[in-house]
């Protein structure tokens, strides 16, 4: 066994490929075999730290496999996320949609085990070309439209960030994949972090998360939501912390997601713009770069994936079982889904950093690391971006979904009910875990990198409770004083991916319109200019082939059948006669050779 | 369906929990102005202040504040947000449709 380490993502890779050839009997107990083999494989792994699974190939040594704590922390909990996203989805029946999602979070796997720049590419790729599949198969124009502009856009990433790596290795001569010198960014280390931001949604680089997970289907934003973003920020935790930009970066990303949160009338949209929101508190933190912001930084992820995929699944039981997901189209839902709505509530509460709920625990983590490292404007802003996260996912989702004024058409209730049993169980692991974490911070933070530091954090003391607790229940206050003014409304907001929808638009009309006309000019120009004149040449040609040459040609063959006629008349089969003749003739040629040719 | 006829039941006393709320909003402003301590003693230090440090050291003095900052920062977001949407980014959902 010394030499033979098993990487996880091979159980889904393998578990993926198996699938089709599982008897229909036994395909849900093989559904949750799979990741709660990859579940007991990353627990193994935690206990055993190291380095593992070196390959060389070309001249170069690949590792697929560094297990460190901070590798380790994100293994964990995607390791959990799969089980509970497989458990979700265990009712569907397209194999090929199980399929995508575990090649999906093995791709996510590898690149958080990965510890060469070459490995994590593979991986990263790898989770791009299976994720698009979550949103195709939705089946709807439009999904089939957003999942090729979310795989064109993390084309583009990949390829800032593989330009990246290879001017970063022609700079070091290293492929592994370390901290890497930001304190002197050059273009390589920016080309990577371009590659890593695109993928965690850091604005302008966000459009494709809202445009993806808004169209993607149930089951398939659950995943989503948990793996592409979180693979980002741990890859800038590991490479890029203490990168100063990522500061700023992030916090604008913290407010940005809060601002088009309250203008969105789609409740997975909404929750998708709280992701670039709540990813926004994990990107400031690897800017940071502290031990307390990088344990912060993880500790969030670890929640956040937790209870958006909570969030996600509340809201995608409602699209499941109601086929609406818009505000507009939705309201009184309690009565017909209310174990969805204290799921989803429990999800709210986590993510707004309630106390006892495990936002609480993680976030404030990162506002404190802000505070005390003397950025006061990061942690006045964060803090501004939490009520807003209060404001949205915590009133604004539960209220105008299962409360509000807004009556649904009937056929909208009629279909409400509670989800399948799956369903449920799903999203009650997730919100026993929210909970837990909460009421147990220290479970989590026994996993967290910098141990030192995690364990002299107290999240829960007076002056903690007291400011969270006033922000969250004042906003409360002026959510029910102003909810009139949070109505929804029946549009949609532009956001930055305008510029290349519209871009491609603009490149279509160029094609229909100066392009075609263009070719259509030098269509009518060969038409006229050259079409014309060879008619006319060509019809002169018939003329004269008609006239002239065929004339000849009928003039030579009726000669030559003439003579032929008399030549058969004297043609008797008579060898002395025909002898005769051709000594005839060839005395004539001779006799006009010598007179007139050899005169001459 | 416990949980729909506690729903029901809370709604049924709508006026009653209003007031349950009012108080649990007054005990924890009574508690945060007399009872919380500041997590660092105000004036540690030596370098001079800028504003927002400033701000910062008022905040840890005086706990309370936090209840204005979530307050106003609820009505910045929504008034502010809603600006900017009505500036020309919300626009009609086919917006895309050809």
């Amino acid at each position: 066994m010394n030499n033979f380490w098993l990487h996880p993502s091979l159980i889904l890779l393998a578990g993926a490929l198996l699938l089709p050839l599982v008897p229909a009997a036994l395909k849900k107990g093989y559904l949750i075999l799979v990741p709660s083999l990859l579940f007991v494989r990353i627990l193994f792994m935690l206990t055993n730290p190291g380095e593992f699974g070196h390959v060389n190939f070309l001249d170069w040594e690949l590792r697929f496999g560094r297990v460190d704590p901070l590798s380790s922390v994100f293994g964990v909990i995607m390791g959990l996320m799969c089980l509970i996203g497989t458990l979700y989805g265990l009712h569907v029946k397209e194999n090929a949609q199980h399929a995508a999602s575990w090649v999906y979070v093995g791709g996510s796997i590898g690149a958080i085990y990965a510890g060469d720049f070459i490995t994590l590419f593979l991986f990263w790729e790898l989770m791009a070309f299976s994720s698009v599949f979550l949103v195709w198969f939705r089946r709807r124009p439009e999904s089939l439209a957003a999942g090729y502009r979310y795989l064109l856009v993390h084309v583009a990433g990949g390829l800032a960030l593989l330009a990246g790596m290879v001017l970063n290795y022609k700079a070091t001569g290293s492929w592994a994949f370390d901290h890497l010198a930001v304190g002197h960014p050059t273009a390589a280390i920016y080309l990577i972090m371009i590659g890593f931001i695109l993928n965690a949604a850091v604005p302008p680089f966000h459009g494709w998360l809202p445009d993806a997970y808004g169209a993607a289907t149930f089951n398939g934003s659950v995943f989503m939501c948990a793996f592409t973003t979180k693979t980002a920020v741990y890859a800038l935790c590991r490479g890029l912390a203490g990168m100063e930009i990522l500061v700023p970066l992030g916090v604008i990303m913290a407010l940005y997601g809060v601002v088009y949160a309250v203008l969105e009338n789609d409740s997975r949209r909404l929750l998708a713009y709280h992701i670039i929101s709540q990813v926004g508190y994990m990107v400031a933190a690897a800017g940071l770069g502290t031990q307390m912001a990088i344990n912060g930084a993880c500790a969030h992820a670890f929640a956040h994936i937790l209870y958006k995929g909570l969030l996600f699944m509340g809201c995608g039981s409602v699209l499941y079982m109601t086929g609406e997901s818009k505000f507009t189209e939705l309201g009184g839902l309690w009565r017909k889904m209310p174990w969805t709505f204290v799921f989803t509530l429990i999800g709210g509460l986590s993510i707004s950093a309630f106390p006892l709920f495990s936002g609480f625990v993680s976030k404030s983590m990162i506002v404190a690391a802000g505070f005390e490292e003397k950025k006061y404007w990061v942690g006045f802003l964060l803090m501004l971006a939490s009520v807003g996260t209060f404001l949205h996912t915590g009133l604004k989702v539960p209220y105008f979904i299962w409360f509000g004024k807004n009556r649904p058409r009937k056929e909208t209730l009629d279909r409400a009910a509670e989800p399948p049993w799956n369903m449920m169980a799903a999203m009650a692991v997730a919100a026993f875990f929210c909970i837990f974490i909460g009421c147990c911070p220290s479970a989590l933070y026994k996993l967290l990198p910098y141990q030192k530091e995690a364990m002299e954090y107290v999240p829960y003391n007076g002056y903690h409770l007291s400011e969270t607790l006033q922000i969250l229940l004042f906003t409360a206050v002026c959510f029910f004083i102003f909810v009139k003014k949070l109505e929804p409304e029946a549009k949609i907001s532009l956001d930055l991916d305008w510029f290349y929808r519209m871009g491609g638009r603009a490149f279509r009309w160029l094609a229909v319109h100066p392009i075609q006309a263009a070719d259509t000019f030098v269509g009518e120009l060969y038409r006229l200019a050259g079409l014309a004149p060879l008619m006319i040449t060509s019809r002169v040609a018939a003329l004269f082939d008609n006239e002239v040459i065929d004339g000849a040609v009928d003039g030579v063959a009726s000669a030559v059948r003439g003579v032929g006629r008399r030549l058969r008349l004297a043609q008797r089969g008579q060898v002395q006669e025909n002898l005769a003749f051709a000594f005839a003739v060839a005395a004539v040629l001779l006799i006009v050779f010598v007179f007139f040719v050899h005169k001459s | 369906m416990n949980l729909v006829k506690l729903i029901e039941f809370l709604q049924l006393r709508l006026q009653a929990v209003l007031r349950v709320c009012w108080v649990v909003l007054g005990l924890l402003l009574v508690w945060s102005l007399f009872f919380v301590k500041p997590e660092h003693p105000p004036g540690e230090g030596t370098e001079p202040l800028g504003f927002l440090a400033q701000a910062y050291a008022v905040f840890e003095r005086w706990p309370i504040l936090w209840a204005i900052f979530g307050f106003l920062g609820c009505a910045l977001i929504i008034f502010a947000s809603k600006a900017f949407g009505h500036a020309g980014i919300m626009t009609r959902e086919d917006y895309y449709d050809e």
